[in-house]
């Protein structure tokens, strides 16, 4: 089944237990969808429905579609600094 | 130059890095790890990033600050476990009179803190630690017991 791997940081990873998920491209339309299959993993439900994500290191829009090769990252507020 | 370090950072190399004849001014801010934070009495702490995208935003924000001002900047944020004292960033910016330094710094520092994918986790003296979330009420995101390490 082909999937979409969305990398995950920091508060996130934990609250998740994973530092990279696979999601099935079923439930990959677009990155709305994403961040709802992540809500929907064990722990998962504290992730904010519209957290910071980022396509290929830019941030994107939650009605981004991905594409095959996408690099996806869910992130936490930024705390350099 | 590296702008994410594993290792402690050499203000005084940096510094050096942008100098020049023509620039009579040089700027830098250094950030420090605080004893404190959200009335927490802080032992350590350590940065995490989005290593590739962290890197990239930081390099976009130098040349964004060189290109709006005639100034030279360099940017490098620590990476890992630092204690209270420790350097956690430090940017230093060049030009030929105060005035650009000043600016190319400030705008570097701010941008960093709102752009780039780095994280913290500090740890505090009461045994107990929490993600550092600017967006969250007191501004930390305690770790689930669960999920502590």
């Amino acid at each position: 089944m082909p999937t979409v791997t969305v990398l995950l940081f920091a508060r996130y990873a934990d609250l998740v237990g994973a530092s990279r998920v696979e999601v099935p491209a079923t439930a990959a339309g677009t990155l709305g969808q994403v961040v709802a299959y992540l809500r929907g993993l064990p722990g998962g439900a504290a992730l904010p429905e519209r957290p910071l994500v980022a396509v290929n290191m830019e941030q994107a829009a939650l009605d981004y579609r991905p594409v095959p090769g996408d690099e996806i990252a869910v992130l936490p507020p930024m705390a350099g600094g | 130059m590296n702008v994410l370090a594993a290792d402690p950072v050499d203000v005084d190399a940096l510094v050096n890095a942008v100098s020049g004849p023509g620039r009579g001014a040089v700027v830098s801010f250094v950030g420090v790890v605080r004893n404190n934070h959200a009335g927490r009495e802080v032992l350590e702490l350590e940065y995490s990033a989005y290593g590739s995208m962290a890197e990239r935003t930081i390099r976009t924000i130098v040349a964004e600050a060189e290109t709006r001002w005639p100034a030279a900047v360099v940017v490098v944020h620590r990476l890992g476990r630092l204690a209270v004292g420790d350097v956690a960033v430090a940017v230093v910016a060049a030009g030929g009179h105060r005035g650009e330094a000043f600016e190319a710094c400030r705008y570097a520092i701010e941008e960093v803190k709102q752009r780039v994918p780095i994280w913290k986790r500090e740890r505090y003296a009461d045994g107990s630690e929490a993600w550092v979330d600017p967006t969250a009420p007191g501004g930390i995101q305690p770790i689930r017991p669960e999920a502590a390490s």
